[in-house]
């Protein structure tokens, strides 16, 4: 960076810092490990014990509260994946990389999860696991791309490589985000519209969307410890070279 | 409470497969995602370990 005119903030290249990442991660790890363990302990419970039932699915509706997460997570995460390329292509930065390469494991997962619970929930509701909706094609659309960065990954033996071309299909992919938004508003659906909006009060009662939030938050917990768990096994794979590597792993 | 006995916990008024299916993928999904990378972890790290040992005995 020598020469070059710094234009971020301090914190932005402090990031750039394989070994700095390792170090915050590893004291942030712990705080997201207990929030996520209450908050998806306690959303669990208040979802299937104490949350009423829907007067129309009856306790079907009860998926809401991981299918809903999932699918928040499942998008999240894929921008956060996009952003993470596009800082890697921009500033060549080695953590950025890590971090997008790490998302598409967590990301398949999740929209893996938002797509069964959607359809285990569509066959009581709708009366069938699938429909080829815009809703539910754009989210299975947003999986493919997941398989596909993950495919570059493997692929791709070089690493600068590998990261550049999963870059550039994720924020060619990006625009998938916004179909998968508006889908339920641009096409006749049987898709529900979502459930919670920055400009508007959930049209449920709280008793129904308090654990929800509950439940959204938990999730992104328990993925940032997922992400960073990830993160830290890569820095220390393609720093195993570095001095600061070498004398953690022969110190302890 | 929504529900008067365990067996009614349970049965979820007939959608209980549906319910309990759901989350215990979501819980499947979870645990993979905490303990694949713990187990890449332990390996990486006994995998650099072992380098080093290496490299100590050829100097």
């Amino acid at each position: 960076m020598s020469g070059q005119k710094k234009w971020m903030p301090r914190w932005f290249y402090q990031l750039a810092s394989p070994r700095w990442c390792y170090d915050i991660t590893g004291k942030l790890l712990p705080g997201f490990v207990i929030a996520a363990l209450l908050l998806l302990g306690v959303g669990t419970v208040w979802a299937l014990l104490f949350a009423p039932a829907d007067y129309q699915q009856g306790n079907s509706f009860r998926i809401i509260y991981i299918h809903v997460p999932a699918a928040i997570l499942a998008q999240s995460c894929y921008m956060m994946m996009a952003v993470a390329g596009a800082i890697g292509l921009i500033w060549k930065m080695k953590v950025a990389d890590m971090v997008a390469k790490s998302c598409a494991p967590i990301g398949v997962s999740v929209a893996l999860l938002a797509l069964a619970t959607g359809a285990i929930w569509g066959k009581p509701t709708w009366g069938s696991w699938w429909v080829w909706d815009a809703r539910l094609t754009s989210m299975l659309i947003l999986l493919f791309l997941y398989l596909g960065v993950i495919a570059l990954h493997s692929a791709i033996e070089n690493e600068v490589t590998a990261a550049q071309s999963a870059a550039v299909l994720s924020l060619v992919g990006l625009v998938n985000i916004p179909i998968i938004k508006y889908s339920v508003e641009w096409w006749n659906t049987l898709h529900q519209p979502a459930t919670f909006t920055l400009t508007e009060r959930p049209a449920m009662p709280a008793e129904m969307w308090v654990p929800l939030l509950v439940m959204v938050i938990g999730f992104y917990c328990f993925f940032a410890v997922s992400l960073m768990l990830r993160i830290r096994n890569e820095i220390l794979h393609r720093e195993r070279r570095a001095g600061w590597v070498r004398q953690m792993i022969g110190g302890e | 409470m929504s529900f008067n006995s365990f067996s009614e916990f349970l049965a979820m008024d007939g959608h209980g497969l549906y319910v309990w299916l759901s989350y215990a993928i979501a819980a499947t999904i979870v645990t993979i995602n905490l303990v694949s990378p713990l187990l890449r972890k332990k390996q990486l790290k006994a995998e650099l370990l072992r380098r080093l040992r290496r490299e100590k005995k050829a100097v």
